[in-house]
């Protein structure tokens, strides 16, 4: 959303963009599976200049009662920013961007957590942006997935999310705050590598039929690029030497 | 619809069952939209209007033009802002409150399709820079709920901008001020029509009905622009798309959206 005004160069003439990145190179990522003491599940990511914190309860029992299902388990999802997260302090109340996001994140998880195993329950995700640099929806995505399984939730795979887009009249692999706000178009992406499943997909921007091809594909090799760092975390907490 | 019944699940297995022989429930192509009818100007008192019906689902939207301050970081750039509200006449579910997540999702998903094409040129809505700007406002209200909103609501939206005439206002003594009994255009650029798909098993279908909407396992909403090409989407429900669906759903919606185009440039061009 807002202004979108061509002042910086995004892409110089050696195809490298505004961050010194080439087309395809994600920005730099560090998941850390764990850390807190009280959550059933939790994890950290650094996405660029993203930071996000997420805590997994559950399964447990549902409040309000209403909401639960006797034939499955039901997720949800809090996705919230800091008010100090963004450029200018935001107001802690939920906004409506907030409340769509933790929708699509929800129905994004949903395909890959076995929640017909837990009727009557309920799993809680909650996503707290600390930072918030273009892309927090793909980093928390990554994020919620390594907290559940950390939590040890059966899961059929895991999501992996990275954003496609366009800059420049060129298609992108991880698209940053600047590019979202000046560039041509941002497709957010989640997929599941295992299934071969697409599960969080939102376009804005300008596409030609080729380009939007070539986005999910861009795409979805990007995330399975993420789909091995998530993969390391949960390896490093519980095979690795480091005794968290 | 957040209600989910026994009836449903029931309904479910027999929609299941027809599409295994490539059948639908009303007896539509998968890739066949309802009938869209479209009467403009149906409120006059507002600078444009539409009542949109798709099938039984029935929208009302009306726009609104009218001076604004700009945002401060776009002075040299008008609003556009589009909602969508569920009226509690249209379904038995529908209660009075606020917004919750599905149509907060509806309403900002309407407005990101038509947005993003950059349908209406918001760089020509400038009053005086930085102190004055024209706000287009379309806002939706369904009155008969049978299924995809997300469609309904878009044609709606764009039929009503497509029918608007703008007042015209100047900069006099610091203020804006109506230049009586003037119209200008409102500056459109090109027509987005958005396309609606659920996958049900492994079909996917065109312009999901209520009962298909309730039986549904994932969705996804398209928009493409005059040019055939795709401007926005959003994915959603609790099951994922293949590579190779999303790319086919890409192609149906700009074929499908084609059509309708035409029914919409008919229904401005009748209303005038």
């Amino acid at each position: 959303m807002g202004g979108r005004e061509a002042t910086m160069v995004l892409m110089d003439e050696n195809g490298k963009r505004c961050d010194g990145r080439t087309v395809d190179e994600p920005r730099r990522i560090m998941i850390k599976a764990g850390g807190l003491k009280n959550a059933d599940g939790s994890s950290y990511i650094e996405f660029g200049d993203n930071k996000i914190l997420v805590g997994v309860f559950g399964p447990r029992d549902v409040h309000p009662k209403h909401m639960s299902d006797t034939d499955t388990g039901i997720l949800r999802v809090r996705y919230h920013m800091e008010p100090f997260s963004v450029g200018e302090r935001k107001n802690p109340a939920p906004s409506r961007r907030e409340i769509e996001i933790s929708k699509v994140i929800k129905e994004a998880l949903e395909p890959a957590v076995m929640l017909e195993k837990f009727p009557r329950t309920a799993v809680d995700v909650f996503i707290e942006v600390l930072q918030a640099d273009g892309g927090t929806r793909c980093a928390a995505l990554t994020a919620a997935s390594v907290a559940l399984a950390d939590a040890g939730i059966p899961m059929r795979d895991m999501v992996a999310a990275i954003a496609a887009g366009k800059v420049a009249d060129t298609v992108i692999l991880d698209v940053n705050n600047e590019e979202d706000q000046a560039g041509q178009a941002d497709m957010p992406i989640g997929y599941m590598p295992n299934l071969e499943k697409i599960t969080l997909l939102q376009l804005d921007g300008v596409l030609t039929p080729e380009e939007y091809k070539k986005c999910v594909q861009v795409g979805v090799d990007g995330c399975k690029l993420v789909y091995e760092l998530q993969k390391k975390a949960l390896n490093d907490k519980y095979f690795g030497n480091k005794g968290d | 619809m957040a209600s989910h019944t026994v009836i449903d699940e029931l309904k479910k297995n027999q929609i299941l069952e027809l599409l295994e022989q490539g059948k639908r429930v009303d007896g539509r192509a998968l890739d066949e939209t309802r009938e869209v009818s479209i009467e403009t100007n149906a409120i006059p008192k507002a600078n444009g209007s539409a009542r949109v019906r798709l099938g039984d689902t029935e929208v009302v939207c009306g726009v609104k033009i009218q001076p604004d301050r700009p945002f401060p970081d776009t002075g040299d750039k008008g609003l556009f802002i589009c909602t969508a509200e569920l009226l509690p006449l249209s379904h038995p579910t529908v209660e009075t409150g606020p917004p919750g997540p599905e149509v907060i999702e509806l309403a900002r998903v309407v407005d990101r399709g038509i947005r993003e094409s950059h349908m209406i040129d918001v760089s020509q809505l400038v009053i005086e820079k930085d102190k004055s700007v024209i706000g287009v406002f379309a806002d939706n209200v369904v009155v008969d709920y049978d299924g995809n909103l997300f469609d309904a609501c878009s044609y709606a939206a764009t039929a009503a901008l497509l029918s608007s005439k703008s007042p015209k206002w100047n900069w006099v003594d610091e203020a804006p001020t109506l230049a009586e009994g003037e119209e200008v255009d409102v500056p459109i650029t090109t027509i987005p029509v958005s396309v609606t798909m659920a996958k049900i098993g492994k079909h996917i279908i065109v312009d999901p009905n209520g009962d298909e909407w309730a039986s549904m396992d994932a969705r996804i909403t398209i928009t493409s622009d005059s040019d055939g090409n795709i401007c926005a989407l959003q994915k959603g429900g609790n099951d994922g798309f293949t590579q190779d669906e999303i790319v086919q759903c890409g192609e149906i919606s700009v074929r499908v959206g084609a059509k309708i185009r035409e029914k919409l440039k008919a229904a401005q061009q009748g209303g005038q």
